[in-house]
């Protein structure tokens, strides 16, 4: 019976197999343009291995595409830095503190994780303009106010789930609300902390909606940038590939080294946390 | 007087937060609501008083119409094609396979990249070219002798977002299969193993224990995957920019706003949306707030 059903299991494989192939495919395609020399560059050989490893591809790509890779980091890295914090602060308050009309923040902090941003665009751009908050500061601060609801939801669903005593003897050795939180939450959090940094980092840099409204040209992050090379019909395909891959890089870096964290965070982002 | 204290430093800290997210999201909706009730067209702010005109002249507008039948295919081709893959992922690596945590990383990484990123590749991978030009999938598929399955994605007429739901398919079935391994490892061993005791094979166990016991997590998939839909935008403009066969809600807000100075109309697409998400996402906030207060 047992080596029955392990015998029948080998065949499990040829679906797995297939379906990494199937999640493979625009990896590959991205990755053997990038290596190919300009005078293998041919769609009809797309799928073929290239003949060296030629870098021209993405020299090209990078000299074009790498202000914008910067812009990106520039906004990316304190707007996840400081909507994380925020988020921390906030779970910690909502968790243990009971005040009135909680029943009434918490499920409206909760819908602003699901808004369509379109329903917010057009005051958001006219509030930006008339404070005179332009470019990538503002395009920061969007990403830090929008992402209060998921980092505080986190925050809030871990502090929840620890035990009342931790808190409790921690006031009777008579240290207070900051003190509870500096010392006995904070060193605790981190696995929290790197969950929603993660999340925060790959959305922001992910985005494109709010870049393409709150930046103009000099201050386009990644993703607008790229969108503008592949639209234009003078960037060869070979060329936005190579782009791809390298606008890709940073989150995919991520999801390599951090990828346990990254789906706690996927799982907290459907509620399920 | 350290509770005092304490109480006046919560509000102090927990308020820039709370005021932020009453503004730049439920003050801003209400802006949104008189702005798709205003005659504003043009780059000056017109607040002058509209009524419902923007609504009722987007219910009649042909465009309009050909998002919605749009937004329906993708919502449809999306959803199901999802969860079918993913519960199909889901099961196979719950068997207790070697390698499961790889193919588990595997199915899952596109989720990190950008829809930009996506739809520029898969742009280049769905070219319709036929015949000697032939190149991306409809090449593969002639390598691997199914070249009657060729075709022309999405520029497909009237079909074609369906094929940008195939994309938006690779981009989200892998968190489909992490929600439903995550549901499937959650149900306890003894309830298989007796089901296994009174004879039932492996088919109606799935079929009679595990999908029955997986609905919450269905109804969660359902609900997230189908307001995603509704949404859909970078990824559209990435493959094919905006072009009105393809158009849905969000590229048409886009354009009437930004591109045709239109903000009366934008506004209200913008806020068609939000309605239909709402009428999604209300019930399901309820619901899991409902089931976490329970436990």
């Amino acid at each position: 019976m047992k080596t029955a059903r392990n015998f029948g299991k080998y065949w499990l494989y040829a679906p797995l197999v297939a379906m990494a192939i199937f999640y493979l495919l625009p990896m590959y395609v991205m990755l053997v343009t990038g290596f190919k020399g300009f005078e293998e560059i041919d769609l009809k050989t797309m799928w073929n291995l290239p003949r060296g490893l030629a870098l021209d591809n993405y020299i090209e790509a990078y000299n074009k595409l790498s202000p914008y890779l910067w812009n990106s980091f520039k906004m990316v890295i304190p707007a996840t830095l400081l909507s994380s914090m925020l988020g921390s602060l906030n779970g910690f308050i909502l968790a243990k503190w009971k005040f009135r009309g909680a029943d009434i923040i918490f499920p409206l902090i909760l819908f602003g994780m699901f808004i369509p941003y379109q329903s917010i665009l057009i005051p958001l751009v006219q509030f930006m303009n008339a404070v005179g908050v332009k470019g990538l500061l503002g395009l920061a601060m969007a990403h830090i106010i929008y992402g209060i609801p998921i980092t505080t939801l986190t925050f809030r669903n871990y502090y929840a789930s620890l035990p009342q005593e931790l808190l409790e003897a921690a006031k009777m050795d008579g240290a207070d609300m900051l003190g509870i939180y500096r010392y006995i939450l904070l060193p605790i959090s981190i696995p929290s902390f790197v969950v929603v940094l993660i999340w925060q980092f790959t959305s922001a840099w992910n985005d494109f909606l709010f870049a393409v409204v709150l930046t103009g040209n000099q201050q386009w992050p990644i993703t607008v940038a790229l969108n503008n090379m592949a639209g234009s019909q003078i960037i060869a395909w070979n060329v936005q590939m190579a782009g791809s891959l390298l606008a890709a890089l940073p989150t995919l870096l991520v999801y390599i080294f951090l990828g346990q964290y990254f789906l706690r965070g996927l799982l907290a982002g459907s509620l399920k946390g | 007087m350290r509770r005092d204290k304490d109480r006046f430093l919560n509000v102090l800290l927990v308020s820039p937060s709370i005021l932020a997210v009453l503004i730049f999201i439920y003050a801003f909706i209400g802006w949104s609501v008189r702005v798709s009730l205003s005659k504003w067209k043009g780059l000056t702010p017109d607040y002058t008083w509209n009524g419902i005109k923007n609504y009722l002249e987007l219910f009649a507008d042909p465009r309009f119409h050909v998002d919605i039948r749009n937004t329906l295919i993708f919502t449809g081709v999306f959803v199901v094609g999802s969860v079918l893959l993913g519960f199909f992922l889901a099961v196979l690596l719950d068997q207790g396979l070697k390698g499961e945590g790889f193919f588990r990383s595997l199915f899952l990484f596109p989720m990190a990249i950008s829809y930009i990123v996506t739809g520029t590749v898969w742009r280049w991978l769905m070219n319709p070219a036929m015949g000697s030009r032939m190149s991306g999938f409809n090449l593969l598929l002639k390598y691997i002798g199914l070249e009657s399955l060729a075709n022309a994605w999405h520029t497909t007429p009237n079909w074609g977002i369906a094929a940008i739901a195939l994309a938006a398919i690779w981009q989200m079935s892998g968190y489909t299969m992490a929600l439903y391994l995550a549901g499937l490892r959650a149900i306890p061993h003894e309830l298989k193993e007796a089901a296994q005791i009174d004879g039932a094979n492996e088919f109606q166990i799935y079929r009679y224990i595990m999908i029955p016991l997986l609905a919450p997590v269905t109804l969660s998939v359902l609900i997230i995957l189908g307001h995603m839909s509704l949404k859909v935008f970078d990824l559209i403009i990435a493959v094919a920019g905006k072009q009105l066969p393809l158009d849905v809600p969000a590229i048409y807000m886009w354009q009437a706003t930004f591109d045709g100075l239109f903000y009366g109309r934008g506004a209200a697409i913008g806020i068609l949306l939000l309605i239909s998400v709402a009428i999604l996402i209300i019930p399901y906030i309820r619901y899991t707030l409902k089931t976490e207060a329970e436990q």
